[in-house]
């Protein structure tokens, strides 16, 4: 993957600006190397491990420097076996460590599934709690980079379909530190899930627009020590009147650049944590305004879209002024060329949005 | 044309599907199962590099002979007392696995697996692994905590899923947990505790701890990914871990050629990881301590993992579930060359001069008083199926550490159904 390296790669030579005392500008890379910078000082326990993460400092250069700097019985390479990666990271957390295993793509994650799904997942109900899974597994997903079928998945459906995970994504450097550390910190398994289209900026959606980068965004003001994003919490990120967007990861940059270049006073709810859902936030919002779209660039079928829409049918039915809308990948591999054709980009959004819109 | 073919003149291809040698009705002779004598084996020194005795991976490591004397370098030169307590521990597992394999038979659980013929695997290790060691067993290793002294009663609640079930009931009966002694969650998914184990171990070592991790796997279960991902790790980091695997010849009806022993040996396995592998007469408690104490030694002064393949024989059913009259000649167990390993273990105390029948007779019938009276016990706190053992709502329990507002959710429907099926529950 030589060419998502060199892109990513750049993230290192970004200048960091402070912005405040102890706040400084961060893309998401820096964030959450510095989410586990902070981790691995505070605790004794924080282990983090995975294929190319050591001496490399990972693909995506997510564990840079942490090797140097914490030893390598706390940041070490695997073996290419994600079975043996969760296996192991269990294993270590029934010991007592709070391992921070990494998957360097989302997409290759299926092989661990039997350890996540049946064992991390199940450890402390199977036990009675007398073995638990502390565990935060860290994965980037997501496509627009031109990574092909086996490195633009999105597969956070599966795992909101099991009883006993949790699963985070963040959108932006902010809430990418804050929740990593907050997933660290819980005593139940987490699969962090990290969109690597937005780590070097957040993204409209226009792939042949020049790319931003994180220094003029608010999410990329980062405090250089330690703070946490609740996990269950979503964020309003743009308050509005006139529709409820729920989004999470890069589509909430997209969704935003499409409302705003449309005119349409939405109101975009960056859910941030899937499992376990703020549906408190979700349903103020959509009661408010009586209209629903939900974003992801995940497949369609069974996907997570089709739990939110569910969830707010069931909750706000009598408050919606029209069929709630779903925009999401389709229902076929992530091509390589076509890629373009594939995401849920502005157009699709524009069309959707005018349809849910169209009788007001 | 076929004709003009280049490959035209060879015959065509055909696809080996393993059979075992005998099926219901078959007369059985195990003549063609090589067992090596006891002592002939060779015991290296723990700091031997792995390397140097690759031809332990293809032998049996066996200590008890024909007439009960143990022989050889590998007998561990146990004191009558340490000899007379495993026996115990095995008689005890035999007596206790009895008794449940009746009661689910009479319907007071749903399910059991017994452990007849292979009690020397588990019971030998636990001897010869340090207490707080930590285990990471199969299903079948139910003697690590007989070994170890947990209660029969809180097995038995366990079995029963019963008020007294310190695991409150959520989990298929032998699937224990015991935390305290070193004994982890047994999973029903098969080797996915292979892995853990490695990185329990590598923890341990990171820690800079003393203590190592054991392992056991069945061999039908050495086909899954968990296996090899864990032979890798442990190999790679030299993980202080003891990896066994439990050859009984059979994995539910399949027979152990449907995971590659017509083509080798399981420790064999070992030699393509670069790990220290033996292969031992299960049946054999004298053998099966001294590889465990041997393999625990390497562990403890960082010499890395070791596999142990304990070949023996399951003399009863997969489970309670299934019939193996059905799959295998009825002939098998008792013509299996390696014999019982309780009386082996028992003739080698009385060829010593510190055991005899009299005082065996009256252990058998002491220990199955004992287990029967632990039955007693643990179903004055219910069986499986008769009333409600745990509270209604324990069922939402532990999923998260905190329940999540979908979970209470999902609490109050079951609640609200319960008021609405009148309590079924609680109607005699």
């Amino acid at each position: 993957m030589g060419a998502q390296v060199t892109e990513v790669s750049d993230v290192d030579t970004i200048e960091t600006a402070a912005v405040e005392t102890d706040t400084v500008r961060m893309n998401m890379i820096q964030a959450i190397n510095s989410a586990l910078d902070v981790m691995m000082a505070r605790d004794a326990t924080v282990t983090v491990m995975g294929e190319d993460v050591g001496y490399f400092g990972g693909v995506f250069r997510a564990t840079a420097g942490l090797q140097g700097k914490y030893g390598k019985t706390r940041v070490f390479d695997t073996p290419i076996t994600e079975i043996g990666i969760i296996g192991v990271a269990i294993g270590m957390g029934a010991y007592g460590l709070r391992p921070v295993p990494e998957i360097q793509f989302a997409d290759y994650i299926y092989p661990a599934l039997d350890q996540l799904v049946s064992e991390a997942a199940r450890l402390r109900y199977r036990s009675a709690g007398e073995f638990t899974a502390p565990i935060t597994v860290r994965s980037p997903y997501g496509g627009g980079i031109f990574g092909g079928q086996t490195h633009s998945q999105s597969p956070e459906g599966i795992f909101t379909h099991v009883s006993g995970i949790k699963t985070v994504i963040p959108s932006t450097p902010y809430d990418a530190k804050g929740l990593l550390i907050a997933a660290i910190e819980d005593n139940d398994p987490v699969l962090f899930l990290e969109p690597k289209r937005i780590y070097n900026g957040p993204f409209n959606g226009y792939w042949d627009r020049p790319a931003e980068n994180w220094s003029k965004h608010p999410g990329g003001a980062v405090p250089s020590g330690y703070y946490r994003v609740e996990l269950g919490k979503a964020q309003v990120v743009r308050p509005g009147e006139a529709l409820t967007i729920l989004a999470y990861g890069t589509m909430v940059h997209v969704c935003r650049a499409v409302v705003e270049e449309a005119g349409v006073d939405a109101e975009i709810v960056d859910l941030r944590t899937l499992v376990p859902l703020d549906i408190e936030t979700i349903e103020a919002s959509v009661k408010k305004t009586g209209r629903c779209m939900i974003v992801h660039e995940a497949t369609r079928t069974g996907g997570f879209g089709a739990e939110l829409s569910a969830l707010v049918q069931e909750r706000c039915f009598y408050h919606l002024e029209a069929p709630i809308e779903r925009v999401t990948g389709f229902d076929t591999p992530y091509p390589h060329s076509l890629e373009w054709a594939y995401f849920p980009g502005p157009v699709r959004i524009g069309q959707a949005l005018e349809k849910i819109m169209k009788d007001v | 044309m076929a004709s003009e073919h280049p490959r035209a003149n060879l015959p065509p291809l055909s696809l080996h599907v393993p059979e075992p040698r005998f099926r219901p009705g078959d007369p059985v002779d195990f003549a063609a199962v090589d067992v090596p004598a006891a002592g002939s084996a060779r015991r290296p020194d723990t700091a031997t590099p792995a390397g140097e005795f690759h031809e332990l991976a293809y032998t049996l490591v066996r200590v008890l002979d024909d007439d009960g004397q143990a022989v050889g370098p590998w007998d561990p030169k146990l004191s009558p007392d340490m000899l007379r307590r495993m026996l115990r521990s095995m008689v005890q597992l035999r007596a206790f696995d009895e008794r449940m394999f009746r009661a689910q038979r009479q319907g007071k659980t749903s399910f059991y697996m017994k452990a007849l013929g292979e009690e020397a695997v588990a019971i030998a290790a636990a001897y010869a692994l340090d207490r707080d060691d930590m285990c990471f067993p199969s299903y079948r290793q139910q003697g690590l905590l007989i070994a170890r002294g947990y209660p029969l009663v809180e097995m038995m609640n366990q079995i029963y899923s019963n008020s007294g079930d310190k695991l409150g009931g959520k989990q298929l009966p032998i699937m224990y947990s015991a935390k305290d002694f070193g004994f982890f969650s047994i999973s029903g998914n098969l080797t996915t505790q292979y892995p853990q184990a490695v990185g329990w171990a590598m923890a341990s070592a990171a820690q800079g701890d003393t203590r190592i991790a054991a392992t056991w796997c069945g061999e039908g279960s050495t086909a899954e990914g968990d296996f090899h991902s864990a032979c890798t790790f442990a190999a790679v980091y030299r993980a202080p871990v003891v990896l066994n695997v439990v050859n009984n010849q059979w994995a539910i009806s399949s027979f152990s050629g449907f995971a590659g022993a017509e083509a080798t040996t399981f420790a064999a396995r070992a030699v393509g990881y670069g790990i220290a592998g033996l292969r031992v007469d299960g049946n054999d408690a004298l053998a099966v301590y001294a590889a465990t104490q041997w393999a625990a030694e390497r562990a403890r002064t960082n010499q890395g993992p070791t596999l142990i393949e304990h070949f023996t024989y399951r003399a009863e059913g997969h489970s309670t579930s299934d019939d193996p009259t059905q799959y295998r000649s009825a002939g098998e167990p008792n013509a299996w060359p390696l014999g019982d390993p309780v009386r082996r273990l028992k003739d080698h105390l009385i060829a010593v001069g510190e055991w005899d029948e009299e005082r065996h007779a009256a252990q058998d019938k002491e220990v199955a008083e004992e287990v029967k009276a632990a039955q007693k016990e643990a179903e004055k706190n219910g069986i499986l199926g008769h009333g409600l053992h745990q509270p209604l709502d324990s069922l939402f329990d532990g999923v998260f550490e905190e329940m999540p507002w979908h979970l209470k959710e999902q609490r109050q429907q079951m609640l609200d159904e319960e008021t609405a099926s009148g309590r079924p529950w609680a109607r005699k």
